[in-house]
């Protein structure tokens, strides 16, 4: 996973005690407040449990029946369809492409432009996703839209004639910030007078990209990958704008977690599911980890 | 593997910690007499209310109320009370899991509000337990429960066992736009006696463009607001409820009747899709009502009273007194409703409820009558007019409100409460989902055996009747 | 005109193409992210907001609605507090464990790390909270923000290690090895050699900390009894009516209050910390 793991050494003098020191603050909040819930839920995927009921007071061991009935589910293979083409749609291309592309060419814009620009890209990101539903209800509505009315098209529902392009397209709008963010620190990290002899030597923009700035970034291109896939692969956002419809039209991984399982107070069922995502997510993980590992001869 | 090792070390000490908390929930501390002489006592209410937000009228009425009046109270009788209240007012799920969690670690207020549906499952995860056995059998005496209609008394009791005092409660109706009625040649005074007559209705707006003639909610994206303002109405009409002698309504007949009325209803363009798929069509199905847009809407009080209000209502209608017109929502057939009635309804509302491990219940308990008594009532209502459980208060405070004077003498008597079970909030998905489906093109009998297979799947096949 | 001049003339009219297609390309990506903005633009200022998109009668009765509200303005205080302090919790131990693991070869370290990763996207919702709230009541931390803040934390410190892991990887080592030579301590090299160059990363961190626990509802919500103690997150859902229809009014006055300090905290870590280095160290 890191750059160059092959030659870490201790340059600092750390040490095996202080190095532990420093991670056990972390540890210690990571392990109660992350690793144990997590442990918990494992559990739960294993029992009938929930939150009120009989089941409340008296869980029963139900083994892999819940796993059984998931993956029997043919809207679990549906959603998980939904969630593959969401997670690809808006965030390995959408999200990525357009945080990356934001961060390069504001470089070289004037400040103000600048500012403004970041500005807009934040406040999707940062308005809760309470507001947003608003927001893009407002933007796609089928009689007074705004979109609608920008492009006449009056009468067209988009999120219920096109649930899952709707959608993308909104995650792309949402989360491009982070990829924003972090290609900007990524690429002020690029040396400057490596990119000024690049020039200097004739090699157009997209050479330099590719030589000069790419071996910077890279590491950093499949952190940002990875981690906008898994946050995006685990959304809830989408049932704000369509409920996971039209009739599970869009019904990704999470919203079909809620339909199905939460709303009823399955605690067991839905934890067994979201080990199911787990699996999953770790998946593509391995998956990142081969590519940079690959990368890397 | 050092770090993982330490992790799981931590780990396995919060688990140890919190298998404290939560060891047995339920069966608590039993002596009912407990702190019944203490001189300094302090309580807490909790609700789903907040000053400025959700319920905002309660919240204030704790504040300005309830607390003042209690603490008089406790005074004049030498004792120093405390009472503080705990807001939330948020979506109902969360609120309930924030309930449930607190019940769960034996902590939380003494005095908890609860939806009347939740009962049964709390009752049966031990979070709550009935009032005779946490303050003792005089709570029977109350002479408050002779003006509780015994209807609205079950919606706060489990087995036959009072676990609360309700708050209030509501029905639905049928509301109609009387301006599309004499633009359709419908009467004004529109009282349909069957569905064949809705359907009519229907049929004569449906000439006038741009108009969606029937709003009876369907589908998912509305949740439990299609059951309660969807299903459960039209199921009543047809003779049964949906929890009946231990079973829950299968494919049964009268499913499939309440079926092919929506495929009536959506096949002849008397429903508009739209309202039904998308994610706020409830809201957007107001609005359109609000713009004289629908001509017909299935839906509680709550709507007259908090959405069309000219005076603060959130799609407010400035013409509501004249132009919209509500009756009874009529049986299938005259004489086919459950208990044989001509006319049908269903009801929710809420309660509240006594912590088991409260360290007063005496005083709890007192707070919880004070709180229901006929002169709280009327100050939480402050002049508005609302259905409260009381029927001396009702009678006083609806006489200037036709509408709910009529849902409380006409609607109550013959309407209908959900069962309090557990599992009902899958079996409500499963009947939403066969109502999705209806809007999205299938036929009763593929939709009733979908929504067959999917309720076996929530309940088990053994707790289904129905082919 | 020689061949020179039209050659030149080529070159200006070409560059002057390239300007325009640039910035238009700008502009379409500005109101990409503008437009569905509108709404939040019009509707606080409107009187009878809906749910439409439309010019407004201009008034602030929406904020004077919002500034009766009880507990919207101390909200946002409380916002302040909780998401500063995760903020801040997450940036330090975050950076300590991310030098630590980027620098002494720990067995076990990448795997551990994925695994937190991976087990932090499936640790939400109310499943999680159960024995979150168990533990928490347990440690007697039940209405407490400072609670609050550390359970986001250990939320958001795998994805905040993870990042700065690799800012502290393609940090030269040269640097600290001068300072070592020098006498410096460990923890001096890494406050004065390792984190000025890493400050990219920490403010990117620390931006995105703040906007995650800013955003919070279901931690706070659950943990807090206090409404004097509410954060904004939680207050934001309480702008309903008993029947869950939305006020409008409220919320549309609330949103706009609720994205000014986090627009403004980015703002200034931008200005300050930076997202780029012009670095005094030449490489």
């Amino acid at each position: 996973m890191a750059a160059r793991s092959a030659d870490v050494t201790d340059a600092a003098g750390l040490g095996r005690v202080r190095a532990t020191a420093f991670v056990v603050p972390a540890l210690l909040l990571v392990g109660a407040f992350l690793v144990f819930p997590a442990l918990w839920t494992l559990y739960l995927g294993v029992t009938d449990y929930r939150l009120t009921g009989l089941a409340a007071a008296n869980p029963q061991f139900v083994g892999l029946q819940n796993y059984v009935t998931a993956i029997g589910d043919s809207q679990f293979r549906n959603a998980l369809w939904l969630t593959i083409l969401f997670v690809l749609g808006s965030a390995i291309i959408g999200q990525s492409f357009m945080g990356f592309g934001i961060a390069w060419t504001v470089r070289s814009v004037p400040r103000l432009v600048r500012g403004v620009i970041e500005t807009l890209v934040l406040l999707a990101w940062i308005l809760p996703s309470s507001v947003v539903a608003f927001l893009w209800i407002a933007y796609l509505g089928r009689g007074d839209g705004t979109l609608n009315t920008l492009l006449q098209t009056q009468g067209t529902d988009w999120l219920l004639a096109h649930p899952m392009q709707s959608i993308i397209v909104f995650n792309t709008w949402r989360g491009t910030a982070f990829s924003m963010l972090l290609f900007s620190a990524a690429l002020n990290a690029v040396p400057p007078s490596q990119l000024e002899t690049a020039r200097l030597a004739g090699a157009s923009t997209l050479q330099q990209f590719r030589d000069v700035v790419f071996p910077h970034i890279r590491g950093h291109v499949l952190t940002n990958t990875l981690l906008i896939s898994l946050w995006t692969f685990n959304d809830f956002s989408p049932y704000l704008l369509t409920a996971g419809g039209p009739n599970h039209a869009s019904e990704t991984l999470p919203v079909y977690i809620y339909n199905s399982a939460l709303y009823g107070g399955q605690l067991g069922y839905g934890s067994a599911i979201s080990l199911i995502m787990l699996v999953i997510n770790l998946v593509i993980a391995l998956f990142y980890l081969r590519l940079l590992k690959e990368r890397r001869t | 593997m050092r770090l993982a090792k330490l992790t799981v070390v931590v780990s396995v000490t919060a688990l140890s910690l919190s298998a404290g908390a939560c060891s047995s929930s339920g069966g608590s501390s039993s002596d009912a007499s407990r702190g019944a002489d203490a001189k300094t006592i302090s309580l807490s209410i909790a609700s789903n209310a907040i000053a400025g937000g959700k319920n905002d009228q309660e919240a204030k009425w704790m504040a300005d109320y309830v607390i003042p009046t209690f603490t008089k109270a406790m005074k004049a009788k030498g004792v120093t009370a405390t009472v503080k209240f705990q807001p939330s007012g948020v979506d109902d799920e969360k609120y309930k899991a924030k309930v449930s969690l607190d019940l769960k670690t034996r902590s939380g207020a003494d005095v908890v509000a609860l939806d009347g549906i939740w009962v049964g499952e709390f009752a049966q995860a031990g979070y709550i337990q009935p009032l005779d056995k946490v303050v003792g059998a005089s709570t029977a005496q109350w002479d408050g429960w002779s003006q509780i209609p015994k209807p609205v008394q079950a919606n706060t009791s489990f087995e036959g066992k009072a676990y609360g005092i309700p708050t209030g409660t509501d029905g639905r109706v049928l509301y109609y736009n009387k301006k599309l009625f004499a633009k359709a040649g419908l009467p004004a005074d529109w009282a349909p006696k069957s569905w064949a007559d809705i359907l009519a209705a229907g049929t004569a707006l449906k000439k006038l463009p741009g108009i969606d003639p029937l709003q009876i909610n369907a589908g998912t994206a509305m949740g439990e607001a299609t059951t309660m303002q969807g299903v459960l109405p039209l199921l009543a009409g047809t003779g049964t409820e949906i929890y009946k002698d231990g079973k829950w309504q299968g494919n049964t007949q009268q499913v499939r009747d309440v079926l092919s009325f929506y495929r009536d209803i959506y096949s002849a363009g008397l429903g508009n899709p739209a309202f039904q798929q998308a994610a706020k069509g409830r809201d957007e199905s107001f609005a359109a009502f609000a713009a004289g847009k629908v001509g017909v809407l299935l839906e509680g009080d709550y709507f007259w009273r908090s959405v069309i209000n000219p005076k603060g209502g959130d799609a407010p209608m400035a013409s509501r007194d004249t132009d919209v017109g509500y009756t009874l929502i009529p049986s299938q057939k005259p004489g086919s409703g459950i208990r044989g009635q001509d006319f049908v309804s269903m009801s929710g509302g809420s309660g509240y409820f006594l912590n088991p491990n409260t360290k007063f219940p005496a005083q709890a308990w007192e707070l919880l009558t004070l709180m229901s008594s006929p002169d709280a009532l009327k100050a939480l209502l402050n002049g508005a007019a609302r259905i409260t459980d009381r029927t001396d208060v009702n009678k006083e405070v609806l006489a200037g409100d036709p509408m709910l004077s009529l849902v409380s003498e006409k609607v109550l008597p013959l309407t209908a409460y959900r069962p309090g079970e557990a599992v009902y909030p899958q079996v409500s998905a499963a009947l939403q989902q066969a109502t999705a489906d209806i809007v999205s093109g299938k036929s009763a009998a593929d939709a009733g055996a979908a929504y067959q297979k999917a309720l076996e799947k929530a309940v088990g096949a053994d707790k289904v009747s129905g082919s | 005109m020689s061949v020179k001049d039209s050659l030149a003339a080529d070159h200006i009219v070409a560059v002057m193409v390239r300007r325009v297609l640039f910035y238009t390309l700008l502009t379409l990506v500005a109101a990409f992210f503008a437009l569905p903005l509108l709404w939040l633009v019009f509707t606080p200022f409107d009187s009878t907001p809906g749910l439409a998109v439309k010019l407004p009668d201009f008034t602030l009765d929406n904020f004077r609605l919002l500034r009766g509200n009880p507990y919207a303005m101390s909200s946002l205080k409380n916002s302040v507090l909780i998401s500063g302090g995760t903020m801040v919790m997450v940036v330090v131990f975050g950076a300590l464990a991310a030098y630590a693991l980027s620098r002494v070869r720990i067995p076990g370290r990448d795997a551990l790390l994925y695994s937190l990763l991976l087990l932090s996207s499936i640790v939400t919702g109310t499943a999680a909270m159960v024995p979150i709230f168990l533990l928490m009541f347990q440690l007697n931390l039940i209405d407490s923000r400072t609670g609050v803040s550390l359970v986001l934390t250990g939320g958001l410190l795998p994805a905040a290690i993870f990042i700065l892991k690799d800012f502290m990887d393609s940090t030269p080592r040269s640097y600290e090895e001068s300072a070592r030579v020098f006498g410096a301590s460990p923890l001096q090299v890494l406050r004065h050699v390792v984190l000025p160059i890493a400050r990219p990363g920490l403010a990117t961190v620390a931006v995105w900390a703040m906007v995650n626990a800013w955003g919070d509802f279901l931690i706070a919500f659950i943990l807090l009894r206090d409404p004097e103690k509410s954060p904004a997150g939680v207050v934001m859902y309480t702008f309903y009516n008993e029947g869950g229809q939305a006020n409008l009014h409220l919320i549309s006055a609330f949103s706009l209050l609720y994205a000014i300090p986090v627009v403004a905290m980015y703002l200034f870590v931008s200005r300050r910390y930076g997202f780029r280095f012009y670095g005094g160290i030449k490489s």
